[in-house]
């Protein structure tokens, strides 16, 4: 191709990307119809694979392997770590979870792009610069992936999957997120309204 | 007809063709959460300030379809229930873990499988999110040594709500579903009260 031709080609990109961002997002779904979804997704999870949805656990094989891969005694060492690192047969991200992140986050993509909404972004209210809202973008992270380790699970593991599955700890646990998150929601109230 | 689900359990396929499933299945996990408008923060703390209730009418409604649909298939012979894996309780970590965990997405905005959904379609906090479960679940790892006896206390094994209080599974699905059902329209009212009160705010 020509360099001219080239440069058409990708001005007309360009012109389609302005005019699909341009274009109107579309509204979110009924949370009665995407609940739905979600829980045919679950139920499927239980009938193909005899296990739930999760997420945390797929970044704990990426941490577990990171630092097995660094500094791998120290790895081997810990009985957290050596949990995702396994007999050392197969790789710590040849592992379930890791792939089905790897497909939420091409969902979440696919869904974005055909409702107009995959643009780049800051989530925050009104009263909070885009700094303080990184800040406690990643401080919040911390303290989640932290809790959600000693949980043995997050929102989808424990929360999702062990409540269609009525587990004792499941439950408590979703009662406690609750709790935890509504009791602190006053003193950030800055940041969201 | 034969039982012979989970079809994973019962070897109708092996481990690696179950890494396909699992991208599979992620695809709809992320495809019905973006669908939600869980790739926005402010959409979901805003359950936190009463104002737009999503999160719980999704995540319910998502555990009655699931709950109630494992619970038939079971009831119709299709799925051998004690094959799906239950996560064991370990109550006061759980508890406390989850206390912590609730904290972490009120202030940060988002929970682990919401922050990849925010970041597939572009937003930034997002991405500084991640960063933090990474940095959170390695400082977990490194502290693991002083908090094992705790993060095994409490080990009560793989039991659900219906086992321990003897009460007959069908029983605690009915109630479930009613408790959903009362949770979904009482919801609905306080959104409508705090919406009102937010706007009036805000005039």
């Amino acid at each position: 191709m020509a360099a001219s031709e080239k440069a058409v080609v990708l001005d007309e990109v360009r012109a389609q990307s302005k005019a699909r961002a341009a274009r109107e997002a579309q509204p979110y779904w009924n949370p009665y119809v995407a609940g739905l979804g979600l829980g045919l997704v679950l139920l499927a999870a239980f009938v193909v694979m005899g296990r739930g949805l999760g997420a945390s656990g797929a970044f704990s094989s990426l941490v577990a392997a990171t630092v097995q891969t660094v500094v791998p005694a120290h790895a081997a060492s810990n009985s957290f770590y050596a949990e995702y690192l396994g007999d050392g047969t197969k790789s710590p991200l040849k592992d379930w979870l890791v792939f089905e992140v790897l497909g939420a986050i091409a969902g979440g993509f696919i869904s974005g792009i055909l409702a107009g909404r995959v643009k780049k972004g800051v989530e925050k209210g009104p009263r909070i610069s885009v700094g303080g809202r990184f800040g406690f973008a990643f401080v919040g992270g911390i303290i989640m992936g932290f809790g959600a380790k000693l949980a043995r699970g997050c929102t989808s593991g424990q929360a999702l999957t062990g409540g269609a599955l009525l587990g004792l700890g499941s439950w408590a646990f979703m009662l406690a997120v609750f709790g935890g998150a509504y009791a602190l929601a006053y003193f950030i109230r800055r940041q969201w309204t | 007809m034969d039982m012979n689900a989970p079809f994973f359990k019962f070897g109708l396929f092996g481990d690696d063709v179950s890494l396909i499933v699992a991208f599979i299945i992620g695809i709809g996990f992320g495809f019905f959460l973006e669908r939600a408008g869980f790739g926005s923060a402010r959409k979901l703390c805003a359950q936190f300030y009463f104002t737009d209730l999503a999160v719980f009418k999704v995540m319910f409604t998502a555990i009655i379809t699931a709950m109630v649909g494992l619970f038939w298939l079971s009831w119709a012979g299709l799925v051998d229930l004690s094959l799906v894996f239950v996560s064991p309780t370990y109550l006061i970590p759980q508890t406390v873990g989850g206390l912590i965990l609730g904290a972490g997405f009120v202030i940060g905005g988002y929970c682990p499988g919401t922050s990849c959904v925010a970041a597939a379609t572009g937003k930034l906090d997002g991405f500084v999110y991640l960063g933090g479960i990474i940095v959170g679940i390695f400082v977990f790892g490194e502290v693991f040594p002083l908090l094992s006896g705790f993060y095994e206390s409490t080990a009560m094994g793989q039991v659900t709500i219906p086992q321990y209080f003897g009460i007959p599974y069908g029983l605690v699905v009915f109630l479930v579903v009613l408790m959903a059902i009362g949770g979904f329209a009482g919801g609905s009212w306080v959104e409508k009260k705090f919406a009102a009160k937010a706007k009036e705010a805000q005039s």
